[in-house]
């Protein structure tokens, strides 16, 4: 009959074909995805130039594989070349608000993978807990995690996730979040936090990292040259954002560093102090690094490569942040339209899927600083009973 | 053992034993932290903060609570739940072993106590309880039949040593009592079993507290309907509203017109056939739920042409047939005489007093267009107003049902739509616009309402939205005394456009607890802080 498919000789191999070698390395920024599919009768061939175009091209012909109705698997002829448009495609899981089994992290890699993204950005230490296990600092974890012998990643666990995203072409980016969002990391790691004042006295509240003693730094530098070297990508999450202020300024010890800086009552001068020996610190590990737009926000100077992590949410002002943060020359990822935490009924993905990143005025060049974005799953409402289904 | 669980699911039949032991598996598995595959022991205690009192483990909160400092240590290889002297129930109620089991579990969990160690409990300073005592005192506890709106709920329960008794007038009672005394049990550090000495005095503030769930929008399977109804007793839900079929699909397996599923269900596996139904029936009687089931009409029965040729109205645009179908058709007998066999299998399949007849969301476009109809319009002196008309057919249809002596429950809009209602006819308020103006006109006007309007929660929004759940007054809106008691409760419903088994649980709890607390608390437990503290404890245990 004129309208029915014609069936050909089955299929009996899919030949893959990469040209550079790369099987035991890790996924970056600047990995190729690119790969090209040809299904036709008497071959099937996926070619890319990596293993992770090859990931990607094996995920869309596991999709063109169709059943019919009498249970035959068929494919039709088909010709497919492909490539992200944006080498930065993440996520982001939070560990902290809540803690999520180790099951609950590859089962989201794994959903990932089938959506061809490429990041995983690990927010694994927060205010509420703390469950990353350190070999340099045990009782950062013993002390902030939830419950430390069931609520913590081991360094097992952690290269488990590592090489669980490296086998799909996934990048895990962890943040380490400083100096505010760090309540967690006091109880392991006395005389960290800035004590709070009122008045003349401490009243036994913490607030962000003490920027002013040494001893802060000798902790950031032991334990990022630890976290450096447990996470194999080149770049680390730094955060930096929402970091509150009045704990510092009620500090005296902090109001007399200040003066003689000669900061002012300019805070976020502190701020800028503490980030650029931060980042000097993680730039000497050999680590790149991405922060939150606070960051750039608050003029704290930063090195050229610098990520900016787009997230703040005020009725599409963040585009013209995107387009302020390319012009400053620095590159960009963006999230403030994608914080999936933030449900609502009915099909909210169509709002999400309208989002055009690259919609604000801005020079071409300032364009292709935009490396790509992420879709941000917080955890302050969610858990292992209720995540995937919210995410995905 | 397997064959002790077949067994004790009494009026449950052997062949269903295969169905019914996974779901058993499954009702306690919800209770305890335990994932599926695991093998481990299951941890079988939850622990309250340090400084916490007994009082913060409870939910919904009892109308009456008084704890002492003084604990009791329960010893899971010899505590026993039992019948108590004088108690009109004894082994061979069903209900009750069931219960005991289950609640035995849920304190305990499905850890192998008999091979841990004995430590002699002369070690600890506390005393022990052995026993707690289930006492009913009605001469009927009511063991085998099915709760009703006037069942009694109500149980006293005592705590102290050597045994603690449980008091209620029915067997229902004592389902709610055996769930708050479970509440009440808790772990200490070292994993000992305690309970505060305690005397406790209870009973629903509504007695119709309900959850609505839909199979239509999305089948849901039986898994998901069990569980859900676990979740319900642990909230002291007593109504399943069953909202089975609408406009796109009819799960329904009827004995009469098979097919209505054949042809309308999504596919011949995605259905309820009779053996599911009784199955949902009895789960939910063993927890003291009712089953009232839904059969919406006119409105919303896309689903029913599909199996049933004549039955929806044809739309015309002029004088030709569009193809397309719009409600129930009124004119013709023939929808009747469909109606009036359809229900009775309805009324028979199902045990509860109430069947929900539907009446909502009507739309007169597609009669309008009918030749037919406009011809009967004018026949009857309707004129232009629709709403007459659809107050015709649901007046056949309520005289249908009571013919079958079943009472019905109807939408709002039947009773705006001034249709003649039964004297007896529940009215559900469900539009949010105003609703309290609603419910002083709809208990004006003599009839019984249950409440929906403001606990549609398949309206999900970012944050703690129990909150706003927690804090309606159903009782709010103007009107005498008399109207206030013709307010029998409310239900929280999850419509399933956006909900399957995939997100229904994590969906519908903890946010239902609030209204679980509402319903059955004192109107004035109100406040947020001390809810907060009992909510997290009780999502916890749920989990």
């Amino acid at each position: 009959a004129e309208n029915e498919p014609s069936w050909e000789t089955p299929c009996s191999e899919l030949l893959i074909y990469v040209s550079t070698p790369g099987c035991d390395g890790f996924p970056s920024l600047d990995s190729k995805e690119d790969y090209k599919l040809s299904i036709s009768r008497g071959s099937m061939l996926l070619s890319a130039e990596t293993v992770w175009g090859a990931l990607r091209g094996l995920e869309t012909f596991s999709q063109l594989i169709g059943r019919d109705e009498s249970g035959t698997y068929y494919i039709n002829e088909t010709e497919i070349v492909d490539f992200p448009r944006f080498p930065h495609r993440g996520l982001l899981l939070d560990t902290s608000r809540h803690y999520l089994p180790l099951r609950a992290i590859l089962e989201t890699v794994d959903v990932m993978a089938y959506n061809k993204f490429n990041v995983f950005h690990w927010h694994i230490v927060d205010d509420p807990s703390f469950p990353y296990e350190s070999s340099t600092f045990p009782e950062l974890s013993k002390r902030g995690a939830f419950n430390a012998m069931t609520h913590v990643y081991t360094a097992s666990d952690v290269r488990t996730v590592i090489e669980y995203a490296r086998l799909r072409g996934i990048r895990v980016i962890a943040e380490f979040d400083t100096p505010g969002h760090t309540l967690s990391w006091g109880p392991g790691a006395p005389g960290l936090l800035t004590r709070c004042y009122v008045g003349k006295a401490p009243s036994g509240i913490y607030g962000p990292i003490n920027p002013i003693v040494n001893s802060t730094y000798q902790f950031v530098t032991s334990l990022f040259q630890e976290v450096s070297t447990v996470f194999p990508d080149s770049f680390l999450h730094l955060g930096g954002d929402e970091v509150d202020f009045t704990c510092w300024k009620s500090n005296p010890e902090i109001r007399a560093f200040m003066k003689e800086m000669g900061f002012g009552e300019d805070y976020k001068k502190l701020e800028s102090f503490y980030i650029q020996r931060l980042l000097h610190i993680v730039s000497s590990l050999g680590k790149g690094y991405i922060v939150w737009q606070e960051v750039f926000d608050n003029d704290v100077k930063l090195r050229p490569d610098t990520i900016i992590h787009v997230w703040k949410e005020n009725s599409m002002q963040y585009l013209n942040e995107v387009a302020n943060v390319t012009r400053a020359g620095y590159r960009a990822l963006l999230s403030a339209p994608w914080y999936l935490n933030r449900i609502s009924y009915g099909q909210d993905w169509i709002a999400a899927y309208k989002v055009e990143p690259l919609d604000f005025a801005g020079v071409p060049e300032q364009k292709a600083l935009v490396m790509g974005g992420e879709a941000c799953m917080w955890g302050e409402y969610v858990d292992v009973t209720n995540l995937t289904p919210r995410l995905w | 053992s397997r064959r002790t669980m077949s067994r004790a699911m009494g009026l449950v039949g052997l062949l269903l034993g295969l169905v019914v032991v996974p779901a058993v598996l499954v009702s306690t598995n919800l209770r305890r932290g335990a994932p599926r595959t695991e093998t481990e022991p299951e941890p079988s205690g939850w622990e309250l903060a340090a400084d916490a009192v007994p009082e913060d483990s409870l939910w919904p909160l009892p109308q009456w609570v008084r704890t002492y400092p003084r604990q009791l240590q329960l010893a899971p290889s010899r505590f026993q739940l039992v019948h108590g002297a004088g108690s009109s129930a004894g082994p061979g109620c069903g209900l009750l072993q069931d219960a005991f089991r289950r609640y035995y579990e849920y304190m305990f969990g499905h850890s192998r106590w008999r091979t841990r160690g004995r430590r002699p409990l002369a070690a600890r300073a506390e005393p022990e309880l052995f026993q707690l005592q289930v006492v009913i005192e009605a001469g009927d506890p009511g063991c085998d039949r099915h709760p009703q709106l006037t069942s009694s709920e109500a149980y006293h329960l005592t705590v102290t040593e050597p045994v603690a008794i449980l008091k209620a007038y029915e067997v229902w009672g004592a389902l709610r009592g055996l769930e708050t005394f479970s509440q009440l049990v808790h772990e200490d550090d070292y994993g000992s079993f305690l309970v505060n000495e305690s005397e406790i005095n209870d009973f629903p503030r509504f007695a119709h507290r309900g959850v609505l769930l839909d199979t239509s929008r999305h089948y849901l399977p039986l898994k998901s309907i069990l569980t859900n109804l676990d979740a319900m007793a642990f909230n002291k839900f007593n109504v399943l509203h069953w909202h089975i079929v609408d406009d796109q699909s009819f799960p329904y397996q009827s004995i009469y017109f098979p097919e209505l599923s054949d042809k309308g269900a999504y596919s011949s596996n995605l259905i309820y056939t009779p053996t599911d139904v009784r199955l949902v029936i009895e789960y939910a009687r063993l927890r003291g739920i009712r089953v009232i089931p839904e059969f919406d009409t006119p409105g919303h029965t896309q689903s029913w042409g599909k199996g049933q040729k004549d039955l929806l109205t044809p739309c015309y645009k002029g004088r030709q047939p569009t193809g397309s179908f719009g409600p129930v058709n009124p004119i013709w007998n023939t929808t009747y005489d469909f109606m009036t066999k359809f229900f009775k299998e309805i009324s028979s399949v199902f045990p509860d007093e109430l069947i929900h007849l539907g009446g909502d969301e009507v739309d007169f476009s597609c009669w309008k267009s009918n030749p037919e109809v406009k011809e009967f319009m004018k026949k009857q002196g309707f004129g232009t107003d629709y709403a007459k008309l659809e107050s015709y057919y649901v007046q056949n249809i309520l005289d249908i049902v009571s013919s079958y002596n079943k009472g019905q429950m109807v939408w709002q809009e039947v009773f705006d739509h001034k249709a003649q209602l039964k004297p007896d006819t529940v009215v559900q308020v469900w539009m949010a616009n105003n609703y309290a103006h609603e419910l002083s006109s709809v208990t004006g006007a003599g009839f019984t309402t249950v409440l929906s309007a403001p606990w549609y929660l398949d309206y999900i929004s970012y944050g703690q939205d129990w909150k706003k759940y927690y804090s309606v007054e159903p009782l709010n809106f103007p009107g005498s005394e008399k109207q206030k008691k013709l307010v029998i409760g409310g239900e929280a419903c999850l419509w399933g456009e956006f909900v399957d088994a995939t997100n229904l649980t994590p969906r519908l709890w903890p946010r239902a607890s609030a209204v679980g607390e509402r319903l059955w608390s004192s109107s004035n437990v109100t406040n947020l802080q001390d809810a907060y503290k009992r909510l997290t404890n009780h999502r916890c245990r749920m989990l």
